[in-house]
């Protein structure tokens, strides 16, 4: 982790209004992000972790423009994101990628992997002609553990985890320098959570991008992230190196956060040690 | 234990699914017995039986194209899969209930608390509205929903995805069942919030002696809440065992696997053990084994089905080398 702040986030704040149950013109205030401040370091990987509700994901939405809300600042190459309008924000795109949640929601159903995968080398014109862009997408596919034939396929002739290889092809096709996965393997069976999880580790290790890793789950933090940021309601309550937030939790909130989870009593390495791909097919 | 002591025992079931006019095997012999009070966690990953074993417990496939080919479900000391659709109704809801994953789609969203508590308890029991009102409150009450004369009028979406847990929960205990089967049923909670019905779940197991079936995906939440544990995959129970026996003596590869895809909370590891490859498709099984394909421990006798293997008390593993893994172990 190096010295420079590449995105730099102050004191963002963020207030839906939504239209009251009680009556139709009283409005309620939802106050989803409060103060919130943290930077991210070149080739870091930072983790939001917090219950439903507590304003990590809106705070990954409104980095990548995908929310219009929020007072504050969120500098990003010496500029300020959050007042930059989408024309203008729109050359970044290309630096910060985002992978989602739900395979099955985040792919076009009707383009074929090639053609989902294409889009952003054409759109940021990275290649020149579509037997280029094959090359460069038989190569990635590769690298996340699936077959060049992939390419022709569509999206529902895969699997979940497979899925989720195709949206981390997608992201990391453009090279980007920062990565906002928000619960990106949440809807994951266990087996292939590990599989995924060892692949975005590798990836991210392999190409130094930064990641804002978006989850509740603490043992999937734990596994991936150099430091955490703990919110509850809107705020963070706690920031800390990895290691800091599990052995010595200093909020309440951290703490009993920690001792809610279910643990597994002893645990043997019995399998043999698998590459740095750990597993993957 | 004998036959006559088990408040539910499974035995052979064999479950199919209709699929362009032909019989494809979900749930493929599966046997295992529930005593009063006790709590059995079955631990699987999406496609691997589980929630249909529960929903063929229940009674809750008429209508579907999923049949049930084959096998018995004794429920005190009745073979269920014998009886009348009539005679499934009322047990239904009575002396077992289910509780399930999403708490918003399960209660009906028009109608108050109360009255969906108070309609099951209407159902099973020959009791005036103002008694099944009175018991409605004190369901609340058990399940410590607070303020519960006042919540008892709310409607689903007036509460927390905890509390309309506790609702559900507090209906599936409306008529004290024998047996509670609860799929996933935190599945969708917070972690501190899955903490607290968890809890209260065993709670009301030691006051009723309720007998639980808990499904879950998370083998955390299975440890710290059941006496027993079956591991499903493919269909079949590869792994059954006391909880503490299962994790002494780890058993199954799949198992092992399942364990190691975890990461740690209270270790660094730099990459974890992942289990390779993917769940089969159900209409490309493998011979044998069904694990075998992802299996590191995998050689040709696995194309032959694996017996049963005991490795200590009542801890079985479905694997050939289920006796050779101990060893390599110690």
């Amino acid at each position: 982790m190096s010295a420079n702040p590449f995105l730099e986030v102050n004191n963002l704040n963020v207030v839906f209004h939504t239209k009251s149950a009680s009556g139709m013109f009283n409005k309620e205030h939802n106050h989803a992000v409060k103060n919130v401040s943290f930077s991210v370091y070149e080739g870091e990987v930072l983790s939001l972790v917090g219950e439903s509700g507590c304003g990590k994901t809106t705070i990954g939405r409104v980095i990548t423009h995908l929310e219009h809300a929020g007072t504050g600042e969120i500098i990003y190459a010496g500029q300020n994101i959050l007042t930059m309008s989408d024309t203008r924000f729109r050359p970044l795109r290309k630096q910060i990628q985002m992978i989602f949640q739900d395979p099955y929601a985040s792919l076009n159903p009707r383009l074929t992997v090639e053609k989902t995968l294409s889009e952003p080398l054409f759109i940021h014109k990275l290649v020149k002609n579509r037997s280029d862009a094959r090359t460069k997408i038989a190569a990635m596919l590769n690298e996340v553990g699936l077959n060049a034939e992939a390419m022709d396929r569509y999206p529902h002739e895969f699997s979940g985890g497979q899925r989720q290889r195709i949206g981390i092809a997608r992201v990391m096709m453009v090279q980007p320098r920062l990565i906002i996965a928000d619960e990106a393997v949440s809807a994951l069976d266990v087996s292939i959570q590990a599989q995924v999880l060892n692949l975005l580790k590798q990836l991210q290790r392999s190409s130094g991008v930064a990641m804002l890793f978006i989850s509740h789950d603490l043992a999937v933090v734990r596994h991936i992230s150099d430091r955490i940021a703990v919110m509850y309601q809107g705020e963070i309550v706690e920031l800390n190196e990895t290691r800091q937030i599990f052995e010595q939790p200093q909020h309440e909130y951290t703490q009993r956060l920690l001792s809610s989870i279910p643990v597994i009593p002893s645990r043997k390495n019995i399998e043999p040690t698998l590459s740095s791909n750990g597993g993957m097919l | 234990m004998s036959k006559a002591e088990a408040l539910l025992r499974v035995e052979n079931l064999n479950i199919a699914i209709l699929e362009n006019k032909q019989l494809q095997p979900v749930v493929r012999g599966i046997s295992f017995d529930l005593h009063t009070g006790e709590t059995l966690g079955i631990v699987g990953e999406s496609g691997s039986g589980k929630s249909l074993t529960a929903l063929a417990i229940m009674g809750l496939l008429t209508g579907t194209p999923i049949r049930i080919t084959g096998g018995h479900i004794w429920f005190k000391g009745e073979d269920l899969l014998q009886q009348s659709k009539a005679q499934r109704r009322a047990l239904m809801g009575n002396a077992m209930a289910m509780i399930f994953q999403e708490p918003m789609t399960s209660l009906n969203p028009v109608y108050r608390i109360g009255d969906q508590i108070i309609e099951t308890i209407k159902q099973h029991q020959n009791i005036n509205a103002n008694g099944a009102r009175k018991r409605a409150l004190e369901l609340l009450d058990m399940v410590k929903i607070p303020d519960a004369t006042h919540r008892i009028d709310h409607y689903p979406h007036q509460l927390s995805g905890g509390q309309r847990q506790r609702v559900m929960i507090a209906m599936a205990l409306a008529c004290d069942p024998d047996l509670l089967i609860a799929d996933e049923p935190t599945t969708a909670l917070d972690v501190t919030v899955q903490k607290e019905i968890l809890e209260l779940m065993a709670e009301l197991q030691r006051t009723t002696g309720t007998a639980i079936i808990l499904i879950s995906h998370d083998l955390g939440v299975i440890t710290q809440t059941c006496d027993s544990v079956a591991v499903m995959y493919c269909g079949k129970i590869v792994e059954s065992s006391s909880t503490k026996n299962l994790f002494d003596r780890l058993g199954h590869p799949y198992t092992r696997g399942l364990i190691n895809s975890i990461p740690p909370l209270d270790n660094d590891i730099e990459w974890l053990n992942a289990i390779p490859g993917q769940v089969p498709a159900l209409n490309a099984l493998p011979t044998g084994c069904p694990f075998q394909p992802r299996c590191y421990h995998a050689q040709d006798q696995c194309n032959q089905a694996p017996p049963l293997t005991l490795i200590d008390d009542e801890h079985k593993v479905r694997c050939h080398f289920a006796v050779q893994l101990q060893s390599s172990d110690s």
